[in-house]
């Protein structure tokens, strides 16, 4: 009923009519009868989205959001800390520590671990990063590096959960769910929501849950479309052997023609919606193969990125990500599979940041070269950070403090935002919660988070939950 | 459809209803406060109560903590109360109520609710309440919440229309309302509803037709009760339970590993199709395995409190998932069967209904007893009960009574091992009393080991090597033999200890390879090798005897098994020649750890040397204690030594040989049978833990006070016994199946109606509180809860009520006035019309086509899905294999139910993912559908399956086929238009296939089925495309 109401106001005749209008016109135009489950689609257009108009400026169109999954240690990434190395091999205080969630280290001695790379400052805002990105160091104006991250699961699972959802109980839908939901998509050929995954050579491939592209308690609709790099990019996009594209139209306008013989005779609304889902669908098998076929970008955009066709890495997927942000997709979730450094966090820092430095800057720079970064939101981290102290030779899960960074898309760039405590564990400086990144991307998209709700069992729910700020400090 | 609105009221009335109401929409359908006469009396529960809870509750509510100026609107006698001397409500005076004052305000500091709450209320909803306050503001209880009696069936002017109670209660509505039910619906499209509400299953078209020309009025409900009868309906039924239940294959968390509850869902099935009543249902999930001698079965059930997802992930604490695991708990057994959203509990009072923190954790109470883990480390889940299949079990008991005779066997002396047992006695006392049973302990001077090997000399003369664990290592043991008695034989004895592997052997696994033994003597400056002549041991493992000590080849060896036998070993080198000793000769004995097996280096050894001509190792391998048993004579020997020895005899002797083999081979046999009886995650009660109240649901947060299971206090629990021992989960289930709980009959009535008219009466399925819908017709949800319990809570009956009724039994086309009168279909003028659930979309097709598997139940199984779709998962890494034979064209609910990555289709056509309590499905309708139907390979396969029947079976012209594939598939003969469309497509493929025939033969390509591979290629391609078509309609898809 909510969706229903919202779809009402965003109408923008509606506000235009007065007390004439009768139900029969908009009975016409809305087919009220649809619930809001079911209105996902209105005839053949794609759906609008409930906010309208804007409760704020919209900056940002799209999301492109590199989640390095696994969680990326903050301390040889964005957080440099000098004090962590004196206190290299020595107890981490207790006063730290004590009460805190902790992951595997639980019951084990803590001994503070030094950084293992060396920082460096890069571009005219002397930002700080790891020698291990200098490309990203490349792009280091274009960054606001937030320092202050912290999140509320410290294992895996429910922590992608909480950061995708709000929530780390199963059910809420994803931010990428919300956005679609409240805006609706600029594209009628591709879905409005594409996850794309790789996997890394260092450390642990964690798993990851289709729960976090998952659209919850809202319409099926929203949900995010995972695109391959093998097979079929979608699944069942292609035409079954032996049916070839003409054969496949001819099939779908005879399903068409026939659905809507049968629509004269029940005038069923769903008939409509059904038509042209099937005209959607037929567009997907041409424009979802085009879309991953990298051939026809010129080859110094391909070893811009370090990116070849079809391999699945997560250049290449940063490449399709600009591929689909051209093509109005409204949120583009990249998730490379790589960060778990239990041990050897030094090594696998090295192997990991290889495969991410490149692709990432040159996905800003490429944005940028396109004058899409203005309306682009960049986001780039981790579902949590690691420990300062040591877990061997590398570092356990650590969610009261680590870092991201966000680009493009109304972020003012070459900034840094909050600190952690000297030795890299706590947010104390300007805390940023995990709902106050998802109030603040709301935000740019021109919502009010407080604004964006769902009634389900019985409460509206958003995706904030009951907290979230926007942190103006951060905005262009 | 003719007189359809004879009963047309005012219309003029109706338009200008929806002139003012049209900025809220929502209320020309929601209510009916306002008729067209004018005003009728509120309803505080469905009109007052909704308003309050949505504006005020939040500040004003449940909630202590959140509650502002102590006031209470959720409360009668708070809110009819005096503050400061100003009421709150006054009865019958609006002007008197700060309450109305406030809400009208205009003064943005005074107006509630306030403005930053984002709150507002309409126009209409204040004029709602200032006229239930003028009305003397009636209070009642939130609908749900309302002791359950049953209502009286209403009178109805139209007598002829209504067949059983639902329809006086759905018609009397109408009446007032001023509106006629719908026509009934076309009998095919009847009997195909019925079916697939029923059954899942679509009728054929021989039964459909039959019923359509049946001039027998009963034809109709004996189809219902043949329906009721086939076992496809627990399968149906099951399906939506399953969703409540959250019943899935995988644990759901971070690898999200497989876990074996499907025997619980054939329970389910079970116990719908033999209609076990729903009290009964209710009890055996929750508390199975508390009732007295509980079965296998009951035990299944209990099943339940084990469906919620668990965690293998590293570095989870078990406390954290411990307290994630409860409030799951509440959550679903909330929301099964009280239609609770008690979620919103864990945290902080319920805002909206009287569920308290304290409730939460004490419903949490309950579940305490059940053993669990938060962590399960190494994917181990428990605690797990075996449920052999009637052959297994048969065979495990046959094997089990083997293995006891055999066992007896054993163990009981006949005469004939008597009479050998005092043979073998009288041989090893002879052989004592020559001294060839007697060894001399050599203590070693010196011991060498050339890979670094550490050794300490035991106070028993054994040696017993430690620190490094080279590879491979050679001994040198030296030592000065006394020159009294010449050597004919040394015995070394392998001896087991607890620094090695396991208690064994060796620091190798447990086992050892003696490579080679070489014994030389030092005299002088010489060093002169000694032949041994024979080498034994009382034991060797295959290929490993004893004699390759002495074979002169490093390669090979003696190994007994250590790994596996963890028992002392002897090994007896027999000198080909007596050794005389003279003065100052010095004996080295070098044993070879040298064979390619790593490690296997003997751990604990002792050396022993006799003098007596052919020694022998006493056959058995005598220890002291038996060889002083033996040695005594037998009227020396106390009882127990006499039982000692036989027992010593009988484990060894050859004569029980075969029954031994026997008796190993059975026992192996039970232990292959034991890994293939599958095992399920059971309820198993023990100590309850200690639940506290977790302030803000803060696993880490111990300060909460300790609760005891309770029923949530606003409800009646009267009748529990709460002073003498904490109440267990019977008591829970009890309550919940008795007459002091509305809820669970109402919930579940509600449920049945969703599915057999397509929403609930109460439409929020999820929530029958304060802020779910109130239902549309309260009498009917209460006639129909109490008339469940009457009849002992037999489903099937209010199944057969509910498809028997006449409102059923309408069309499920809205005329356009009916359409514009009543959009939601909430006063059931009509049939609702809606999208098959996943399952049966694929259910139907593979019926059509004659693929489906007729079996029910057994494991879940595997079909086509696209590969690389498991490569998120890990721990362990997965490659999804389909199944292959009959196994693979199951109905969908026994698909894998993989809950982070659901099979596509299901997912796709919105089956919940099952990771919470889900009472509601959506029904989108979405491209992903529209690819699935087009283009996945069980689709395409059905459709290519069924062209070939057509192709094989079929007869008569093109048109004829076309006609009846249609009437398959739809139960309708298409219209000639339809037909003409369906033919041009078959021309226009078959042309096309005439010029790319193997194009036909690749469809033979998709799935394990190649029906169709003797067909002309041309012809099948053209007909796949027919019949593809048919598949992808909305119609077929579609429930009319």
């Amino acid at each position: 009923m909510n969706a229903f109401n919202a779809a009402l106001q965003r109408r923008s005749f509606l506000n235009r009519s007065t007390v004439g209008i009768g139900s029969l016109a908009l009975s016409q135009y809305l087919k009220p009868w649809q619930t809001a489950a079911q209105t996902t689609e209105i005839g053949a257009r794609p759906w609008p989205g409930v906010i309208d108009p804007m409760h704020l400026q919209q900056k940002a169109k799209r999301v492109i959001y590199l989640c390095m999954a696994g969680g990326p240690s903050h301390l040889e990434t964005l957080d440099y800390k000098p004090k962590l190395a004196e206190m290299d091999g020595k107890p981490m205080p207790e006063s730290i520590t004590k009460g805190q969630p902790i992951a595997q280290l639980q019951g084990q001695k803590l001994n503070c671990l030094a950084p293992q790379h060396p920082f460096e400052t890069y571009g005219q805002s002397k930002q700080q990063i790891c020698s291990l990105f200098p490309k990203i160091g490349g792009v280091a104006d274009d960054l606001c590096i937030i320092r202050s991250f912290h999140t509320e699961q410290i294992n895996h699972d429910p922590a992608h959960t909480f950061i995708n959802t709000g929530s780390s109980v199963s059910g809420r839908p994803s931010m990428g769910s919300w956005l679609l939901y409240g805006l609706g998509s600029e594209t009628e050929n591709l879905p409005g929501f594409v996850v794309l995954t790789s996997v890394g050579k260092g450390g642990q491939a964690q798993p990851i849950s289709s729960r976090q592209w998952h659209s919850g308690f809202l319409p099926s609709n929203f949900q995010g479309v995972q695109f391959n790099a093998n097979g079929d990019p979608v699944h069942y996009v292609s035409s079954p052997p032996g049916v070839h594209n003409n054969e496949q139209r001819r099939l779908v306008d005879a399903i068409n023609a026939l659905n809507r013989e049968k629509d004269i005779l029940v005038s069923d609304p769903e008939i409509a919606t059904r038509i042209s889902q099937y005209e959607m669908a037929f567009r997907m098998q041409t424009s979802v193969p085009e879309l991953m076929e990298l051939k026809d970008e010129p080859k110094h955009i391909l070893d811009m990125y370090g990116a070849e066709a079809g391999d699945g890495s997560f250049a290449s997927n940063c490449l399709l990500a600009r591929r689909l942000a051209e093509r109005g997709v409204r949120f583009i979730h990249l998730y490379h599979r790589g960060w778990d450094h239990h041990g050897n966090v030094k090594g696998n820092m090295v192997t990991t940041a290889n495969e991410v430095d490149q692709p990432t800057a040159a996905l800003i720079t490429d944005l940028k070269q396109r004058g899409m970064l203005d309306d682009t939101l960049v986001i780039w981290g981790g579902e949590f950070g690691r420990t300062p102290m040591a877990q061997g030779s590398g570092r356990d899960h650590h969610i009261r403090g680590f870092s991201l960074f966000m680009a493009g898309g109304g972020i003012q760039g070459g900034m840094s935002y909050g600190n952690t405590d000297d030795l890299g564990y706590k947010a104390v400086d300007r805390p940023f919660h995990v709902h106050d990144l998802h109030a603040t991307m709301l935000h740019l998209f021109g919502i009010d988070h407080l604004r964006l709700t769902y009634r389900f069992q019985g409460r509206d729910y958003r995706l904030t939950d009951i907290a979230g700020n926007v942190v103006q400090d951060i905005l262009a | 459809m003719k007189n359809t609105h004879a009963l047309h009221y005012n219309r003029s009335a109706f338009q200008r209803l929806s002139a003012v109401c049209l900025n809220t929409l929502v209320c020309l359908f929601s209510y009916a406060w306002i008729n067209a006469d004018g005003i009728e009396s509120i309803s505080f529960a469905r009109q007052i109560r909704p308003i309050l809870s949505d504006a005020c509750f939040q500040c004003h509510g449940p909630d202590a903590n959140k509650r502002k100026a102590g006031l209470r609107l959720d409360q009668e006698t708070s809110a009819k109360k005096q503050i400061d001397g100003v009421w709150i409500i006054k009865e019958g005076a609006p002007h008197d109520s700060d309450f109305i004052d406030r809400i009208f305000t205009s003064d943005p500091d005074e107006i509630m609710p306030p403005p930053k709450s984002g709150k507002t209320l309409k126009d209409e909803e204040k004029a709602l309440l200032k006229t239930w306050i003028e009305q003397g503001a009636p209070w009642e209880m939130h609908w749900s919440f309302e002791p359950l009696h049953r209502p009286i069936v209403p009178t109805v002017k139209d007598s002829e229309w209504p067949v059983n109670p639902i329809d006086f209660f759905i018609l009397s509505k109408l009446e007032k309302e001023g509106i006629r039910p719908s026509l009934p619906a076309n009998l095919n499209t009847l009997a195909r509803r019925l079916h697939l509400d029923l059954t899942g299953l679509p009728p054929t078209v021989e039964v459909t037709r039959r019923f359509v020309d049946s001039e027998d009025p009963l034809d109709y409900e004996r189809m219902v009760d043949s329906l009721l009868a086939d076992k496809a309906y627990g399968e149906k039924l099951s399906t939506h339970w399953l969703d409540l239940v959250r019943y899935a294959d995988t644990v759901g968390y971070h690898g999200d590993q497989p876990y074996t509850v499907w025997p619980y869902r054939d329970y389910v099935i079970d116990a719908f199709n033999s209609n076990m009543p729903f009290d009964r249902f209710t009890r055996e999930q929750i508390a199975g395995d508390l009732l007295p001698n509980a079965t296998r079965t009951q035990k299944v059930a209990s099943g339940f409190n084990r469906l919620h997802m668990i965690t293998a992930e590293g570095g989870a604490q078990d406390k954290e998932y411990l307290a994630k695991y409860a409030a799951d708990r509440v959550r679903t057994t909330a929301g099964v069967w009280l239609g609770a959203t008690m979620g919103c509990a864990e945290c902080h009072d319920h805002k909206y209904d009287p569920y308290t923190m304290k409730d939460f954790y004490s419903l949490a109470a309950f579940f305490g007893d059940l053993k669990e883990k938060g962590f399960y480390g190494g994917s181990v889940w428990e605690p797990e009960m075996p449920l052999p299949s009637n052959s297994q079990e048969q065979e495990q008991d046959q094997l089990l009574t083997r293995v006891d005779t055999l066992q007896k066997q054993l163990a009981t002396p006949t005469k004939e091992l008597t009479q050998a047992q005092s043979a073998w006695e009288t041989l090893v006392q002879d052989l004592a009393s020559q001294g060839r049973l007697t060894w001399i302990p050599i203590q070693p001077e010196q011991i060498a080991s050339e890979n670094g090997t550490e050794w300490i000399q035991q106070a028993d003369l054994s040696i017993l090597t430690r620190g490094p664990n080279p590879e491979q290592e050679t001994f040198t043991l030296q030592w000065e033999p006394g020159q009294e008695e010449a050597i004919t034989g040394l015995r070394l004895e392998a001896l087991t200890h607890p620094s090695m592997d396991k208690m064994s052997l060796s620091r190798g696994g447990g086992n050892f390879v003696l490579s080679e033994t070489i014994l030389t003597v030092v005299r002088g400056d010489n060093e002169i090798p000694i032949k041994m002549e024979h080498a034994e041991a009382d034991f060797a493992q295959n290929n490993f005897d004893a004699r390759r000590v002495i074979d002169g080849n490093e390669e090979t060896g003696w190994a007994v098994d250590g790994a596996n036998k963890k028992e002392n070993r002897q090994l007896l080198l027999t000198l080909q020649d007596a050794f005389h000793p003279e003065t100052s000769d010095t004996l080295k004995l070098r044993l070879k750890f040298t064979s390619k097996h790593k490690h296997h280096v003997m751990g604990r050894f002792r050396l022993t040397s006799t003098s007596v001509p052919d020694p022998v190792l006493s056959e058995t391998g005598l220890s002291d204690e038996i060889y002083g048993i033996v040695t005594k004579p037998s009227t020396d020997r106390t009882e127990d030594e006499t039982a000692q020895l036989t027992k010593h005899f009988m484990e060894r002797t050859p004569l029980l040989d075969e029954a031994r083999t026997q008796l190993a081979s059975a026992k192996s046999r039970l232990d292959t049978l034991k890994n293939e009886i599958p095992t399920m995650l059971v309820s198993m009660s023990v100590k309850p833990r200690v639940m506290r109240i977790l302030p803000r649901g803060n696993w880490m947060d111990d300060s909460g006070d300790i609760v005891q299971p309770a029923i949530p206090d606003f409800l009646d629990s009267e009748g529990l016994n709460k002073e003498e021992s904490p109440l267990s989960r019977m008591d829970l289930a009890n309550w919940l199946v008795s007459d002091k709980n509305p809820l669970t009959a109402r919930h579940f009535v509600n449920h049945l109606w969703k599915i057999y008219f397509g929403y609930g009466l109460a439409r929020v399925m999820e929530d029958t509180g304060s802020q779910g819908t109130p239902p549309t017709h309260p009498e009917l949800i209460d006639w129909l809860a109490s008339e469940f319990i009457r009849s002992g809570w037999d489903v099937k009956h209010i199944v057969r009520l509910m498809v028997t009724s006449q409102t059923y039994r309408q069309t499920s086309t809205p005329s356009d006035w009916l359409m514009e009168r009543d959009p939601y279909n909430r006063l059931y003028a009509r049939q609702s019309r809606f999208r098959l659930d996943a399952e049966i979309i694929r259910d139907q097709a593979l019926d059509v086509c004659g693929l489906l598997m007729d079996q029910v139940g057994g494991p879940s199984v595997k079909p086509y899905q696209p590969a690389g779709y498991y490569s998120q998962l890990n721990f362990p890494k997965r490659t999804y294999q389909h199944d292959t034979g009959s196994s693979q064209y199951r109905r969908g609910l026994y698909t894998h139910w993989q809950r982070t990555f659901l099979h596509p289709m299901l997912k796709a056509f919105d089956a919940p993912t099952r990771e919470e309590c889900t009472a509601q499905r959506p029904r989108s309708n979405t491209p992903l559908q529209s690819l699935n139907l087009l283009n996945d390979p069980s689709f395409v396969e059905a459709a290519r399956t069924y062209a070939a029947e057509i192709l094989t079976s079929g007869r008569g012209s093109d048109r004829e086929r076309i006609r009846s594939a249609f009437e398959k598939v739809t139960l309708r003969p298409p219209s000639h238009k339809e037909l003409q469309i369906l033919e041009d497509l078959l021309n226009d493929m078959r042309d096309g296939y005439r010029t790319n025939p193997e194009r036909g033969r690749e469809l033979v390509k998709v799935g394990l089925n190649s029906a169709g591979a003797q067909c002309p290629p041309d012809e099948l391609g053209a007909w796949t495309s027919v019949t593809r078509a048919l598949f992808n309609l909305h119609e077929t898809i579609t429930r009319y």
